[in-house]
């Protein structure tokens, strides 16, 4: 088979489905990862244009342009916009585009999860987007502080449409995560330990690990605060019990680790595209690795400096504030790390390189202003002030922003194949640069002369007036150079002057095959024995071509790729991915039934959307797996490996693992509130404790015995080419019990609109129930696939994730009762 | 160049009214000089990052020295040894400034109580059990003041720029801010956590008195 049947093979095997159905339908990466990137663009233009809003209010003093209801729904949705529907999904779209390619993969992990993921994120921002459009956005600022933010402050719609649709657009986020995380980790060509890996995967496993374990927060968060508002469980209103600042943890929790979400893939950019405009590699690899993970841990210890204005004792501000300072040292590193990479080489003055010296030069400014809020007094100072507004715009668009155009500039010629031809990008920079340091540059000063941000205007005679002029005159000079980037690339996209292969002389994997990128991406994948593999061997591409890799003989009309051991890069199994179906997108638009249920209060629709999610979910598990062994198959160069199906540790169970790891910070996040309630809200002890009866915490203990006893029989008598009947009957009784101790939870605190204990009861139960009716799902899947022939001794991976499901059940539902009923059996 | 000759003029030209940088009581002072040191710092370290980086793309030393040997001045001097001197100095300062600037009990303190809500300010007197006031804060000059700060709806925050940094009014909580004022005179207060459609005009007047009419104020004689 030559070169070129090769390519026809493999197209017709891995393209997405012709005409329009095929935006629907799809599950590859590429284009996927081209829809995020495109919604995302979409959505900063948005975002944008209510930005320039804001500045045509503030240019002059006592404006009539609008009132402060319409300015307090547009900046609301300007920061809501720019953090949840432009920041992390362009970081969804550059991984999930680029990491297989980086990578020397044909796909991601969980094809069909990708494309769920981008569902919601399109269903969850058109809520939002409606939303605004109708004059009914949320206007509670970005933070969504309650009272203000309740019924209390806001007894309509508004706030709902953030809190339900910002949900929707996280489900996206944790697929996403998730999908990233078990890519990187198993996803890679043959030799790829992890030490060879591409930074930019490093910075993205990061990010990945930071989504799982930031967002859950605000998830629960905006679960708590929807509670409320619709159900009136009291967790922020002191008078029963809650307080407004649980909020405040909850969202800072999330909103300190999401802007190094925001800044850590920006950093990865830098790292992959500056040794390249210098000629040379990245200096001090391991260090950037081990700085960019400490930045990652360190930035959950601090988002209590977001609330240095709160009252909190001085002691514990002191801890947080020495934690905001030494965030600067990783932060440092990586700085210091670049320039030395640009000293040690042969630096070019191109196009994405001009971007990241425009990033130096902000980003550094957003940084020591970063390390300014830092000191607590200090911040009680310009705390919601323009300072403020001017420092984080400093670190989110030099330091974000920026790189990413950087990003751009690098990458389009691998995605259209093409090379620049108009040369309208210099230009565009030097606007965006100097409109941005004019618009935000005097900005500091004006918070220091006391103007407040999120002021709707501002009387005349305050001293603020001139500098907001040139504020607003300097965003519309950087709205021009937006304007002119979105120009320069769709000229350059569309003129066909085919560029070389390998434009910048790179010696990552991505340009390892043609450009544009076939649907594949590489033809047979690559044995990479260095950190820069296309460096190593500059015919790679075209020994690829040949198919000189592994797997490069299509199969059966298979989508084939490979996975590797973890640590060493070796390969351990070939993975079969699903074909085009419009499966996940169907499932979206069902999930978005469930939301919209909640935000129209029509409840009935819920339970309707849950059991269609339920249906399409068995549709989209029944569908994997094997009735018989298939047994080690030909990966090419005589390495013989077995399908993935037929490993105890597939895919999934990774895939379950990090999903997991999600969950358990949710409701770990659920015991610290209750905890934080407990200990500092001031209307405590509630009226009444929950009180146990014994026969409710014999199921539990029943149910957490029988139920994790009972999978692992069953995977033991599979083993032994035994029936797993009775002990999956024996798991499912286990389940049984403990959702009978998940109801008893419920129960015993028969108004949750008493008092904030019993409203978190109610979500406890809540939790249990849910979790457990899952598991008990998963057990009667498992009875089916038994019946029907898919667990063999050695097709055991399934049953193994579904003994993680109930393990997990059973645990929480432990916590969850001793939670509950400690305060009681105590007092 | 250009932005510190705007500054000179901002500086000298405008009101200041609520203006961090034209304290008018010890703890505003005490911020102020931290802001022009901490400016100072970081234009020093901002030149010296662009210096570097300038000099990335003019200076090429022919003598290649070799990878261990770059890591070891970029990232073990400058990337790590460099920000943790300097940054633990600067912790330690906000540190003692934080601590100071703490509500501790003192001779000759007067306390008073702010309550906002939603959009309004309502001030009492612990010397006087019955008597409030709205919108109009009364304190003596050059005495310290415990403000303790409640709100009845949503959060708002009490600030008056000249005399202190701000403190959240949380429902529920009382939260204790100290400020002072070195002179009589009238200061401008506002709130500074958004609070809806009426924030911006959600402010509040000190007004400090010699020693004389604050004697007099808490006689219950004119205010």
């Amino acid at each position: 088979m030559n070169a070129l049947r090769r390519h026809r093979a493999l197209t017709r095997i891995w393209a997405s489905d012709p005409g329009w159905r095929g935006w629907f339908t799809t599950v590859n990466h590429s284009d996927l990862g081209r829809m995020f990137l495109l919604l995302a663009v979409v959505y900063f233009f948005i975002g944008g244009i209510l930005a320039m809003l804001i500045r045509a209010q503030l240019a002059s003093p006592r404006s009539p342009f609008m009132g402060a209801d319409v300015y307090n729904q547009i900046f609301t949705m300007h920061g809501t916009i720019m953090m949840f529907l432009f920041a992390i999904p362009l970081f969804e779209g550059l991984a999930v585009y680029f990491l297989p390619k980086l990578l020397g993969a044909r796909d991601l992990a969980f094809p069909r999860l990708t494309a769920f993921g981008f569902w919601c994120y399109a269903f969850g921002g058109s809520m939002l987007l409606f939303a605004l459009v109708a004059g009914i956005a949320p206007d509670s600022g970005w933070f969504m502080y309650p009272p203000l933010s309740s019924t209390l402050g806001s007894p309509g719609i508004n706030p709902d449409f953030w809190l339900i649709g910002i949900t929707f657009v996280e489900v996206s986020a944790i697929c996403a995560a998730v999908e990233i995380t078990v890519s990187i980790l198993r996803y890679r060509a043959a030799g790829m330990s992890l030490s060879r890996m591409p930074i930019f995967a490093w910075y993205a496993l990061i990010t990945s690990l930071m989504i799982l374990t930031g967002f859950p927060p605000l998830i629960l968060g905006s679960l708590l605060l929807e509670l409320e508002r619709a159900f009136g469980m009291p967790f922020f209103q002191v008078e029963l019990g809650g307080d407004s600042l649980l909020w405040q943890h909850l969202f800072w929790l999330f909103g300190h680790p999401e802007v190094y979400i925001i800044f850590l893939p920006a950093a990865g950019v830098i790292s992959t595209i500056l040794p390249v405009m210098a000629r040379t590699t990245l200096l001090g690899y391991g260090w950037v690795v081990v700085a960019a993970i400490a930045l990652g841990v360190l930035s959950f210890g601090i988002w209590v400096h977001h609330m240095f204005a709160t009252g909190i004792p001085h002691l514990s501000l002191a801890f947080f504030s020495a934690a905001s300072t030494l965030v600067a040292v990783p932060t440092g590193i990586q700085v210091f790390a670049w320039l030395g990479t640009i000293w040690k080489g042969r630096p070019h003055m191109h196009l994405p390189m001009l971007w990241i010296v425009g990033f130096f030069a902000t980003f550094v400014i957003g940084g020591l202003t970063g390390v300014m809020v830092a000191v607590v007094p200090f911040d009680w100072q310009v705390h919601d002030t323009a300072f403020i507004t001017a420092h984080l715009h400093y670190v989110l668009v030099g330091g974000f922003v920026f790189p990413m155009l950087a990003a751009l500039y690098y990458w389009m010629p691998h995605m259209t194949g093409r090379r620049r031809f108009f040369k309208l990008g210099e230009t565009a920079f030097w606007l965006v640069f100097v409109g941005f340091h004019g618009t935000f540059l005097l900005m500091h000063w004006v918070g220091l002369l006391g103007q407040r941000r999120r002021i709707d205007t501002y009387d005349a005679g305050s001293g603020w007036e001139v500098i907001n002029l040139i504020s607003s005159v300097f965003s519309f000079i950087m709205a021009i150079g937006f304007v002119l980037v979105l120009i320069d690339v769709v000229v350059n996209a569309a003129v066909k002057s085919r560029g070389p292969r390998n434009p910048w002389r790179a010696g990552s994997l991505e340009w390892a095959m043609p450009i544009p990128p076939p649907a594949y991406n590489f033809a047979s994948l690559p044995l990479v024995t260095s950190r820069d593999a296309l460096a190593a061997s500059s015919d790679l591409a075209v020994r690829l071509a040949k198919g000189e890799g592994y797997l490069g003989a299509p199969r059966q009309n298979q989508r084939e790729t490979l996975t590797v051991d973890i640590a060493t890069g070796t390969p351990n199994s070939i993975v079969v991915y699903p074909r085009n179906t419009a499966l996940p997108m169907l499932m979206a638009f069902v999930t978005g039934g469930m939301f919209l249920g909640m935000l129209i209060k029509a409840y009935w629709l819920v339970p309707l959307a849950g059991v269609g999610i339920i249906a399409f979910a068995l549709r989209w598990v029944w569908t994997l797996g094997h009735r018989s062994d298939l047994g080690p198959q030909d990966a090419g160069h005589g390495l013989m490996l077995p399908y993935a199906t037929e490993v105890e540790d597939p895919p999934g169970w990774w895939g379950s693992v990090f999903l997991l790891l999600a969950n358990a910070t949710f409701f770990g996040c659920l015991l610290f509130g209750y905890a934080f309630l407990w200990t500092v809200a001031p209307n405590w002890p509630p009226p009444a404790w929950a009180i146990a009866s014994w026969p409710m915490l014999g199921a539990v203990v029943t149910g957490a015995i029988l139920g994790p006893i009972g999978i692992r029989r069953a995977i033991g008598a599979v083993r032994r080419e035994g029936s797993p009947a009775l002990a999956l009957g024996i798991t499912m009784i286990g389940c049984a019990c403990l959702i009978l101790s998940g109801l008893s939870v419920l129960m015993s605190m028969p108004d949750p609109t008493r008092h904030a204990y019993d409203a978190t009861v109610w979500v406890l139960g809540g939790y249990v129930l849910f979790h457990t009716g899952l598991a008990i799902l998963m057990t009667g899947f498992l009875v089916a696939r038994a019946k029907t022939g898919f667990m063999a001794p050695g097709r055991l991976g399934e049953a193994r994730i579904v003994q993680l499901w109930i393990d997990y059940a059973a645990c929480i539902s432990l916590v969850a009762v001793s939670a509950t009923f400690a305060p009681g059996l105590l007092s | 160049m250009s932005f510190s000759i705007l500054t000179l003029l901002l500086l000298s030209g405008c009101t200041q009214n609520l203006s961090i940088v034209h304290p008018a009581g010890p703890a505003a002072a005490t911020i102020a000089t931290l802001w022009w040191v901490l400016l100072v710092g970081a234009a020093a370290i901002f030149v010296l990052v662009m210096v570097l980086l300038l000099l990335a793309f003019r200076v090429r030393n022919a003598n290649d020295s070799s990878d261990q040997e770059h890591e070891r001045r970029w990232i073990v001097g400058l990337g790590l040894a460099f920000p943790v001197t300097v940054l633990t100095a600067l912790l330690a300062y906000g540190l003692v400034i934080g601590e100071h600037l703490m509500p501790r009990a003192v001779p000759e303190l007067v306390t008073v109580g702010a309550e906002a809500r939603q959009w309004a300010w309502r001030f009492t007197y612990a010397d006087m059990p019955s008597f409030e006031t709205d919108g109009v804060l009364h304190i003596p000059a050059g005495k310290p003041i415990d403000v303790q700060i409640t709100s009845v709806d949503v959060i708002h925050s009490f600030w008056v720029p000249r005399l202190a940094g701000k403190l959240d009014a949380i429902p529920g909580h009382v939260n204790v801010l100290r400020i002072e004022a070195d002179l009589p005179g009238e200061y401008d207060g506002v709130s500074a956590e958004f609070s809806g459609a009426g924030y911006r005009m959600h402010d509040f007047t000190v007004v400090a008195h010699d020693a004389e009419s604050w004697s007099a104020f808490i006689a219950g004689e004119t205010p």
